[in-house]
């Protein structure tokens, strides 16, 4: 459907991944975690390592929680847009098939949150 | 039928309104809040001016109202005798 | 008090008449589509504009006597309250951050809403709306001033509260309220109405200042208390407008039942996720609490829109879809709220806390089928790690919705523990949602909402910093730089109650005021 409008209504998005500055936008949830309140919004270079990703900005952003430390990366299982995704760590985000705005989330199977309530 | 609701502030000059619409609806319920009267009433509730006049023995605008009126609920008819509150369904 | 009146020579009904479309007139040298030049492009039909009438038949000069009589009450209560040190009566410091949240968040809008009524009036041909509108653009501006003069005598004590306009136009959470709005006066007239005359006045503003002026009250707030049941003296007629121009609009032609229907959804929707903010400010920063969140959307809107919907269902007007997924949240929206506050407390124009105990007890006892599951386990370890001197401060910044703006917090209908993600592709672009509702939104109008200014990616496009700042130097801090670009001041205006300037002044003056010292 179209705006109704007196005249033509058109404008630009307001972020498209030309306004970034070199980077694009990732967004990243960790599943039964609600300690965090919503999945994080992160600007990274195509280019980086999808592995320096987990240990640099992911640490930095999760790592409050006691289970974090725990995780098993190796058993971990992730989603992209809903749907299983196996990315590959010492690949780039490009590489991996990530693009600005794509939404991953990750679950860490036997860590569900404080006293097991998922937060 | 469902309920109609007006709610005032609990204040001097709305206690003989208040007992006015006590007094003209019997299916009126006084619900006490901090600050506030919220009167529910089973699908119709009537302001009656004749009775606001009776009860503080002076003449009364009903439009007077306007100033200690907090909310209500229903579809409202205000003439210069009642104001009505009501649910058609 | 003198409300005498002068015996009138006509009757309510004839005077409300004359004094409206009395005063009208039928142009003869201009053509009606150049005066009221957006009246036809939303797809609305209005055959005869006579018969809207206001059921209160209030006339501008009747308004204008009781609107004074209005003031003349509140100017002597704050008069009253500020000779007697009023702001040391409240419950507990606590306390003051509900009116930091209501004056940065609530305040502006009545702004706005003074423009849009404003606006809306003038495009109306019909005299008996115009004049409502131009009665309701009145108060508005009359709401968001007493508003400012009222809480400007808690602005000389406390903090957060210098700069609430600025704030209002840049703190991240504030774009919810403030996008919420923009949408409305954007739309035409006619959406416009429905969007704040019907769905926000008579739908859900007994959710919005009832529970926030008894909640006033109930906490010895006797400033906010008063600007509150003085503006909430306004919201009768404003509620009756509201309601009068939905009907009017559905019974001049069948084929604007649609249009209005999906205007009621949509607003319905927006207006509930505005209110997320009063479900918080109900469950958990008033100390005295009046009820709980729960059972305000339960009376207010379950039995009294309930009540609403059968009787539009005469127009062939139906209970907006939302309402399943709101009674599945209602268990669960003022804490999920809380946390995100809570989270982000670094980065806010007030200051959160953890609830003590006898008040998680509260919480257990309203919420009985998710607190302790749910949230409780993740206060309590909050409440340990700041005991501990690690208090949670999340420094990341969050992932928002597009339409409603706020942090994706809300969980699937029905599975509290799964954060509920929608998305949508719209050339080239991907654009995410909390709800179902927020997408379907969008979807009706992409257009529109591509171009939502998000903090979050605002932030990251380095358009949120002070003039001047280089984000690509040694060291740059990014919080430091979009609180000074807030007009916020880090350590003082932020961060948790316990270690707030507030709470220690507050306790300090209290005690002077009760001890000869
Ligand atoms: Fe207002
Ligand atoms: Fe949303």
């Amino acid at each position: 459907m179209a705006v109704a409008a007196v005249s033509k209504y058109e404008f630009a998005p307001a972020d498209t991944q030309d306004k970034f500055h070199g980077a694009q936008l990732l967004y990243i949830g960790w599943e039964d975690h609600l300690l965090f309140c919503a999945p994080f919004a992160f600007p990274f270079p195509a280019t980086m390592r999808f592995g320096d990703v987990v240990a640099g900005p992911m640490q930095a952003a999760f790592g409050y929680h006691p289970d974090f430390a725990q995780i098993d990366w190796a058993k971990a299982e992730w989603f992209k847009s809903g749907k299983p995704f196996s990315p590959d760590f010492d690949k780039s985000l490009a590489e991996n098939g990530l693009k600005h705005k794509d939404v991953i989330r990750f679950r860490t199977p036997g860590l569900t949150g404080i006293k097991g309530s998922c937060s | 039928m469902s309920t109609v609701f007006l709610a005032l502030q609990t204040n001097e000059e709305t206690r003989p309104i208040i007992e006015a619409i006590l007094q003209d609806n019997p299916s009126a319920v006084v619900d006490e809040q901090p600050a506030m009267v919220k009167i529910n009433a089973d699908g119709r509730l009537v302001v009656r001016r004749q009775t606001i006049e009776e009860l503080t023995g002076r003449d009364y605008d009903l439009q007077e109202l306007q100033v200690n009126m907090i909310t209500m609920s229903g579809n409202l008819d205000q003439t210069d005798d009642e104001i009505t509150l009501f649910w058609k369904a | 008090m003198d409300m005498t009146v002068a015996k009138k020579k006509l009757g309510l009904k004839e005077r409300y008449a004359v004094m409206t479309r009395g005063l009208d007139w039928t142009p003869s040298y201009q053509k009606m589509e150049d005066i009221y030049p957006y009246i036809a492009y939303e797809g609305i039909k209005i055959h005869d504009w006579d018969k809207w009438e206001d059921p209160f038949r209030l006339t501008m000069d009747a308004y204008w006597k009781y609107q004074a009589e209005k003031e003349r009450k509140l100017y002597s209560v704050l008069d009253a309250f500020t000779q007697n040190n009023g702001h040391l009566n409240v419950t507990d410091a606590r306390y003051l951050n509900t009116v930091k949240l209501f004056l940065s968040g609530i305040s502006p809008l009545e702004y706005v809403a003074h423009r849009g009524f404003a606006h809306a009036g003038r495009q109306f041909p019909g005299p008996g709306p115009r004049v409502a509108c131009l009665m309701q653009s009145l108060d508005e501006i009359r709401h968001a001033q007493t508003q400012v003069h009222a809480v400007s005598n808690y602005n000389k004590y406390y903090n957060g509260m210098h700069d609430f306009h600025h704030a209002h136009d840049r703190v991240w959470f504030l774009s919810v309220p403030k996008s919420f709005f923009d949408d409305a006066i954007t739309a035409g007239p006619f959406e416009f109405m429905v969007s704040i005359g019907f769905s926000f006045e008579y739908v859900l503003t007994n959710l919005l200042f009832v529970p926030f002026v008894s909640g006033a009250a109930y906490n010895g707030d006797m400033a906010a208390m008063t600007f509150g049941f003085s503006a909430q003296s306004d919201e009768a007629r404003h509620m009756t407008l509201g309601l009068e121009v939905i009907k009017f609009i559905l019974e001049q032609d069948p084929d604007n039942v649609p249009i209005v229907q999906r205007w009621i959804d949509k607003w319905t929707w927006r207006g509930y996720r505005v209110l997320t903010l009063v479900a918080m400010m109900m469950d958990y920063m008033l100390p005295k609490r009046t009820m709980s969140w729960k059972e305000s959307w339960e009376i207010y809107f379950e039995e009294n829109g309930g009540a609403l919907f059968k009787d539009l269902a005469r127009y062939g007007i139906k209970m907006p879809q939302c309402a399943e997924q709101i009674a599945l949240e209602k268990d669960h929206l003022s804490h999920q709220a809380w946390s995100t506050f809570y989270n982000y407390a670094a980065a806010a124009n007030f200051h959160t806390w953890m609830p003590d105990e006898d008040e998680m007890e509260w919480l257990s006892a309203k919420y009985p089928n998710s607190f302790d599951k749910l949230y409780r386990p993740r206060y309590e370890f909050w409440r340990e790690q700041a005991a501990k001197g690690n208090r949670f401060y999340n420094k990341t910044l969050p992932m928002l919705c597009q339409t409603c703006q706020i942090p994706m917090i809300f969980t699937e209908p029905g599975d509290p523990t799964k954060i509920c993600y929608r998305e949508v592709d719209y050339k080239g672009d991907k654009y995410h949602f909390c709800s179902d509702h927020c997408k379907a939104i969008f979807e009706h109008e992409p257009e529109k909402y591509v171009q939502a200014w998000l903090p979050v990616h605002q932030i990251y496009q380095g358009n949120c910093f002070p003039e001047g700042t280089d984000p690509t130097v040694e060291g740059f801090d990014p919080l430091a730089a979009v609180l000074k670009y807030y007009n916020l001041e880090h350590g003082r205006d932020n961060l948790d109650f316990d270690v707030s300037e507030d709470k220690k002044n507050f306790a300090e003056w209290r005690g002077q005021a009760t001890k000869n010292i």
